[in-house]
């Protein structure tokens, strides 16, 4: 069994959000502000029993929770392994995005904010912040950009019919990275009565390590359903897709100081890694600083950061989170790719063999199962962090 | 005496600093630009290295820096074309930009080639504080360069005292919580200068950030040594034709007595 060197820095950034050499808050002198009071406070406000007790009564009862640990026989005698999926897919808004903006919703209103903005790519972020929005009945403006409008329209719809404005970032490749940068200005230009909302793992710190602990509720439970399941909390593998990361973080985050678990974060190839049509960071990627962490960057020798390309909006980014950029540089996480039509094909076989359509970013988790050389003892969990739905018109295309 | 520190010696009001965008209008304009602000009254120039994801910048000089990047623009060539500016340029000349392609130049040897071509300090809005004390300011001094921070209405009286202390040259005021080329309130401008001057600082302060004409300019400059106009003067090269035409007919509309 292969052991991995841990480190409790892990779960724990410093001080000033470093994991290793990654982290860091580099924001202008215009965000400091909300940026201290979100770091001085974050830790305090999450661990309020107040906090928590209304946090775990939205996860259950609004968003769902827990979610099932799915066995997928066909699947696991396909692979020749066990493999259970964890069900994110089934968190109201169809995606685990919703266990963070419930989280930062809450924290938004004990911090006096009366207004949310937010970034997203593929729209499952939007949607999740339009809904905790109305729930709250707070004003949202999500940022999105231009190219993802057009192609993830039904989530664009949603969102307008949970009253949310919907801002076309028109700004470089149109895509989530220039999204960000116009919820962050959005932000800079009406810092006092605004929360921005990031949906994934990255920006300064503190957000990394909120959106990390908000997410950490998916290995919370896998840990406790494996344990009913098979007796032992611990599996051989956990599976996700990585964009920016959220989901991954979650999966991983009550497994990361745990020796045994191998971690995979599967990023999108695009038409080939090295096709110049890729989103797969690590492999293209050099340390650099985006939307205010350092991490890996996918970036041009003078350090201009460059379009990625996914099918896949979710992962149509050209950064990482500093904590997976930590993961990668040290080793603890295996980083795989898989490209746009190997997610296709996993999108396809999965609905037909488990009955289960996902999001095109998750089929990009699955479609490296075949290749990790795996065990009948081996016991896999891949996060199944979203549904198809709005990706039917892709899917479409390829019936 | 550095160089920005003389400017405030022999000059105590209505400092006049320009920002421009290297490599715009076209990748050859900058030292054009440049010599054009010198001539027509600035009295220290802040020229931008562009960057593809400026996060403090709003749309215009987003705009500008895009163009620039597409014209070729990187530190390497600007290093290249600003080599003998000292022949022809007097006043202090500022860099700003931000860390990424820095740090892909490497920032020691940034530092050291900027120092060499006769720059005279650097303005870094996404280097914060931490990192600055922690390792870069060190880097910055040893070669020689001022570093100018940035202070906003929102920045606390303590923290204000802190980054000017750290400050050489002057010290940034952004006049409200915003990115460049929003419009503001100058009566809650004026406040805040107030506010500022009565912290006497070490350094004397520019204004930046919605000042954009001679209107701007003077309410701008009653509190403050001076300010720095940006977009609007990108605003005027962008709509096209004879540099030194645009520059002399905006510096001189600001400046009018």
């Amino acid at each position: 069994m292969p052991l991995f060197n841990v480190n409790e820095n892990y779960q724990n950034p410093t001080a000033e959000g470093y994991y290793g050499a990654f982290g860091g808050a580099y924001i202008p002198e215009m965000l400091y502000g909300n940026v201290e009071t979100l770091k001085t406070q974050y830790l305090q406000i999450m661990q309020d029993p107040s906090f928590q007790a209304e946090f775990q009564q939205l996860l259950k009862d609004y968003v769902g929770r827990p979610t099932p640990l799915f066995l997928a026989e066909r699947l696991s005698k396909e692979i020749g392994a066990t493999i259970y999926l964890k069900r994110e897919d089934l968190c109201h808004t169809g995606a685990h995005k919703i266990n963070n903006t419930i989280g930062q919703i809450i924290l938004a209103q004990k911090l006096g904010k009366k207004k949310i903005i937010a970034e997203t790519g593929a729209g499952q972020h939007g949607v999740a912040t339009a809904t905790v929005c109305a729930l709250k009945g707070m004003e949202c403006v999500v940022y999105m950009g231009e190219k993802d409008i057009e192609r993830q329209a039904p989530n664009v719809a949603r969102m307008k019919m949970l009253g949310a404005t919907v801002i076309p970032a028109k700004s470089g490749s149109k895509t989530l990275k220039d999204a960000t940068n116009e919820a962050i200005r959005a932000w800079i230009n009406e810092p006092n009565e605004t929360h921005y909302i990031i949906g994934s793992v990255v920006g300064p710190h503190p957000y990394p390590d909120m959106v990390a602990r908000f997410q950490s509720v998916i290995s919370e439970e896998i840990r406790k359903q494996l344990k009913e399941k098979t007796g032992t909390e611990l599996p051989t593998h956990v599976v996700a897709c990585v964009g920016g990361g959220s989901n991954a973080a979650g999966a991983f985050y009550h497994f990361l100081n745990e020796p045994t678990v191998q971690l995979v974060a599967v990023e999108a190839a695009g038409h080939g890694v090295h096709s110049g049509l890729s989103a797969a960071t690590t492999q293209l990627g050099t340390p650099g600083i985006l939307h205010g962490s350092k991490s890996i960057v996918m970036q041009t020798s003078d350090g201009q950061v460059v379009e990625p390309h996914s099918i896949s909006a979710g992962l149509d980014y050209p950064g990482i989170g500093p904590l997976h950029a930590y993961l990668y540089e040290s080793k603890r996480g295996t980083f795989l790719s898989a490209t746009d039509e190997e997610a296709l094909e996993s999108a396809f076989h999965l609905s037909k063999i488990e009955g289960i359509i996902p999001a095109l970013e998750t089929a990009h988790a699955f479609s490296v199962l075949p290749k990790m050389n795996l065990k009948a003892s081996d016991v896999v969990v891949v996060c199944l962090s979203g549904r198809g739905d709005k990706d039917l018109a892709t899917y479409m295309e390829h019936l | 005496m550095s160089n920005l520190e003389l400017v405030f010696k022999e000059k105590s009001k209505r400092i006049l600093n320009v920002y421009c965008t290297a490599g715009y209008p076209a990748l050859d304009s900058t030292m054009k630009v440049m010599a054009s602000l010198q001539k027509n009254g600035a009295d220290i120039i802040e020229l931008g290295m562009p960057y593809s994801d400026p996060l403090a910048d709003g749309e215009v000089i987003q705009l500008s820096s895009m163009k620039a990047l597409a014209n070729g623009m990187n530190i390497a060539v600007l290093f290249e074309q600003i080599q003998d500016m000292r022949k022809s340029i007097s006043i202090p000349v500022i860099l700003m930009g931000y860390m990424n392609p820095i740090l892909q130049y490497g920032f020691e040897a940034f530092c050291k080639k900027a120092k060499e071509v006769g720059i005279d300090g650097l303005i870094l809005p996404d280097l914060p504080l931490f990192e600055f004390e922690d390792s870069y300011g060190k880097i910055i001094k040893e070669n020689g360069l001022d570093f100018i921070f940035l202070v906003t209405p929102e920045t606390p009286d303590q923290r204000v005292k802190k980054l000017d202390s750290l400050s050489n040259g002057f010290l940034y005021a952004v006049s409200s919580s915003a990115t460049t080329g929003k419009d503001k309130d100058f009566n809650v401008v004026a406040q805040y200068l107030q506010k500022l001057q009565a912290l006497q600082l070490k350094n004397p302060i520019l204004v930046g950030f919605g000042i954009k004409d001679k209107a701007t300019f003077d309410a701008a400059t009653v509190h403050t040594q001076g300010a720095i106009i940006g977009s609007a003067y990108i605003q005027q090269l962008s709509k096209g034709g004879d540099i030194e035409t645009i520059t002399s007919q905006f510096l001189n509309s600001v400046l009018s007595a």
